[in-house]
């Protein structure tokens, strides 16, 4: 046999490449590319409400027609800029707070006896059970002015009158770090499940105590656990729609909101193209940093 | 001599694990500069007795004392001693320097002088080259020796070493013994070690202790625990022992005569104490005590004939197996001291079989 293999083989290795590299081109590079199209296509009003990029002239030459202004649009109102300056702004606050709150609880799991490891897993992956949209507008129950939360605090005593938590940037917060724990503690207890606990052993045996034991050998070999949690987090957290539209205010300022406003209430989707392009390109940057992770991880 | 204090005094330390005893009642004293080795088989204890001197686990009843002071209940990292672990367990995120460099960072040592000491310890165990690699650019071999330049760094009073070469190759391991042995007599340090390697243990410790099922069942060095067990256990544990059965029928001075049912007859064996008549026995002869041949020895007490069942060639040696008329089998070993062809034993051959009284040792237990 050759190292190239024979044919047979080669036709069987594409074979085996083409679901996935199909489902990708149909699912996400096809989709994008349409978007790409509106972005640089020119408002119209009528169905659909954006003009052909490709046109025939009157003398039979196909023209192509390229709109940059959704582009410059977007600098010119700095409605766009701030949405997205805040938008990382949400994302980065939310991602330290599940970082903080995510990373005991993985390392409780992580260990705990092997046999409460698995139910108590489960345990913070049961919430996917439920529709994201019912456990959000379960928040709104929990956080509005006459809901649980402020009942139970003046049936206490603490407040006289209802804390406003609803329409806040409190009220993201909470629904976004609730909803995206999970995305943070399962990467985190994989590298804190598989570590090598006679390290710390090694560590107690050298003169340092537990603590410090902790910041210098767990915490350096939990970080690619840490940055995979943290890019789980925050990547999808710069483009959230849902949570800060059923539980911010009107001054929560999201780039995910923004997308939806454009194309829903202003019907003008070269914009809004144009905006979820922005978006990507601005996500691409961790996305790449995010595998580059990866990869030299697997290179070790 | 005997009136220095031990530097490490285990007083009746017993460790249970839920039902489980691991480690029953054991007493031992340890003196400075000592290399000591425990030996036994997987689970007989030995490993939770050194983790209990490290510090890992606490003794259920009993007592450690270090240098004269109390160390049953205190943690790992205030002990005056290092361990060595069998995995290394070297930090994978550290280079080599910053792994010996962890232990005196911890003690507060000033900069320059770790720098020094860090370059001592490369320097003594020859990795010098090596000071900026991660251990998982190591060898093996390169690896134990980081954790043992590491494990030394801090000039414990003791250091533990958990099976310190039971990841390397035999080659390897057959150096690195006479190293390590060398490196103990040079720093001067107390090791002791835990091995289920006997080979291991009678080249490299002064004293070994055998375990068995949490007690140990006898402390002598290599010379002592081979040729004078207390025990059939310890006999058949450490070398290669002929156990023969047998009853006292009578004595003279310190040679007795022992009927042995297995032998069908009659044998003499030299013990100096006194054995009453009808006791059961065990006599014990090593396989290289016995001599071996087509002809009897002349003048021999003890000579027994069989025919030759096995023979194991080693190069060196060979082991004859033999199976007595009785239906007994005997092991004798002899060195090939010459190249000659004609005069080796073959399979089948009947032979004749004897040893010196002296070379036996009566077994109670």
């Amino acid at each position: 046999m050759s190292a190239r293999g024979t044919l047979k083989q080669k036709v069987g290795r594409f074979l085996v490449a083409l679901p996935p590299y199909g489902w990708l081109v149909v699912f996400f590079l096809l989709p994008f590319l349409i978007v790409l199209k509106i972005s640089l296509s020119e408002l119209q009003a009528a169905i659909p409400p954006y003009k052909a990029i490709f046109a025939w002239a009157e003398d039979g030459i196909l023209q192509l027609r390229l709109n940059f202004g959704n582009y410059s649009y977007l600098f010119s109102d700095e409605l766009y800029a701030l949405a997205y300056l805040n938008s990382l702004k949400v994302a980065a606050i939310s991602t330290a707070l599940t970082l903080l709150i995510g990373y005991p609880m993985a390392y409780t799991i992580a260990r705990s006896p092997a046999r409460y490891r698995n139910p108590l897993l489960m345990l913070v992956v049961l919430p996917f059970w439920t529709s994201l949209l019912i456990r959000v507008y379960s928040w709104m129950g929990i956080l509005k002015n006459e809901g649980l939360l402020n009942s139970f605090l003046m049936w206490l005593g603490i407040i006289d009158s209802p804390i406003q938590i609803m329409e806040t940037n409190t009220a993201v917060y909470i629904g976004i770090v609730y909803s995206y724990l999970p995305y943070m503690i399962l990467p985190l207890y994989a590298t804190l499940e598989k570590m090598d606990l006679t390290l710390l052993e090694a560590a107690a045996d050298l003169g340092c105590p537990p603590f410090k034991a902790f910041l210098k050998i767990t915490l350096p070999l939990s970080m690619p656990g840490v940055i995979a949690g943290t890019l789980l987090v925050f990547i999808p957290a710069v483009g959230e729609f849902v949570i800060p539209d059923l539980l911010g205010g009107p001054d929560t300022l999201m780039i995910g909101k923004v997308i939806w406003a454009e194309f829903f209430d202003n019907r003008d989707w070269p914009v809004a193209s144009a905006v979820a392009v922005a978006i990507l390109i601005l996500l691409v940057v961790p996305i790449m940093l995010y595998q580059r992770n990866e990869s030299r991880a697997e290179a070790k | 001599m005997t009136t220095q204090p031990p530097l490490i005094r285990i007083e009746r330390v017993t460790k249970r694990f839920g039902d489980f005893t691991a480690v029953n009642q054991i007493d031992l004293d340890i003196r400075q500069g000592e290399f000591f080795a425990l030996l036994g088989a997987s689970g007989c204890g030995k490993t939770t007795l050194l983790r209990m001197l490290g510090g890992f686990e606490t003794p259920t009843e009993g007592r450690i004392l270090i240098d004269g002071v109390d160390v049953s209940t205190v943690p790992p990292y205030e002990r005056p001693v290092n361990m060595m672990f069998q995995s290394y367990a070297l930090f994978p995120h550290m280079t080599v320097e910053q792994n010996i460099a962890f232990g005196l960072q911890q003690d507060k040592m000033p900069k320059g002088q770790i720098a020094e000491r860090v370059k001592a310890m490369l320097d003594m165990v020859q990795m010098s080259q090596y000071a900026k690699r991660k251990p998982a650019q190591l060898s093996g071999g390169q690896k134990q020796r980081v954790a043992l330049a590491r494990s030394l760094a801090k000039q414990p009073k003791v250091l533990l070493l958990d099976e310190p070469l039971g990841a390397l190759d035999k080659k390897l391991r057959e150096q690195t013994q006479l190293e390590l042995v060398n490196i103990q007599e040079k720093v001067g340090i107390t090791f002791i070690m835990v091995t289920h390697d006997q080979e291991e243990a009678m080249t490299m410790a002064c004293r070994v202790g055998i375990m068995k099922e949490g007690r140990i069942a006898q402390i002598g060095t290599p010379f002592e625990v081979y040729e004078t067990p207390n025990s059939r256990f310890v006999g058949d544990f450490i070398g290669n022992a002929n156990m023969i059965a047998g009853a006292v029928t009578g004595g003279e001075g310190a040679d007795w005569t022992i009927a042995s049912s297995d032998l069908g007859c009659t044998i003499t064996a030299h013990h100096e104490e006194p054995l009453p008549n009808g006791s059961d026995v065990t006599v014990m002869v090593r396989p290289e005590k016995m001599s071996i041949g087509r002809q009897p020895v002349a003048g021999a007490i003890n000579t027994v004939s069989g025919r030759i069942t096995d023979i194991a060639y080693l190069g060196d040696m060979s082991i004859y197996h033999v199976k007595l008329a009785g239906g007994a089998r005997l092991q004798v070993s002899q060195a090939n001291l010459r190249h000659g062809i004609g005069g080796r034993l073959e399979h089948d051959e009947e032979v004749s079989i004897s040893w010196h009284p002296g070379d036996s040792v009566v077994l109670l237990a």
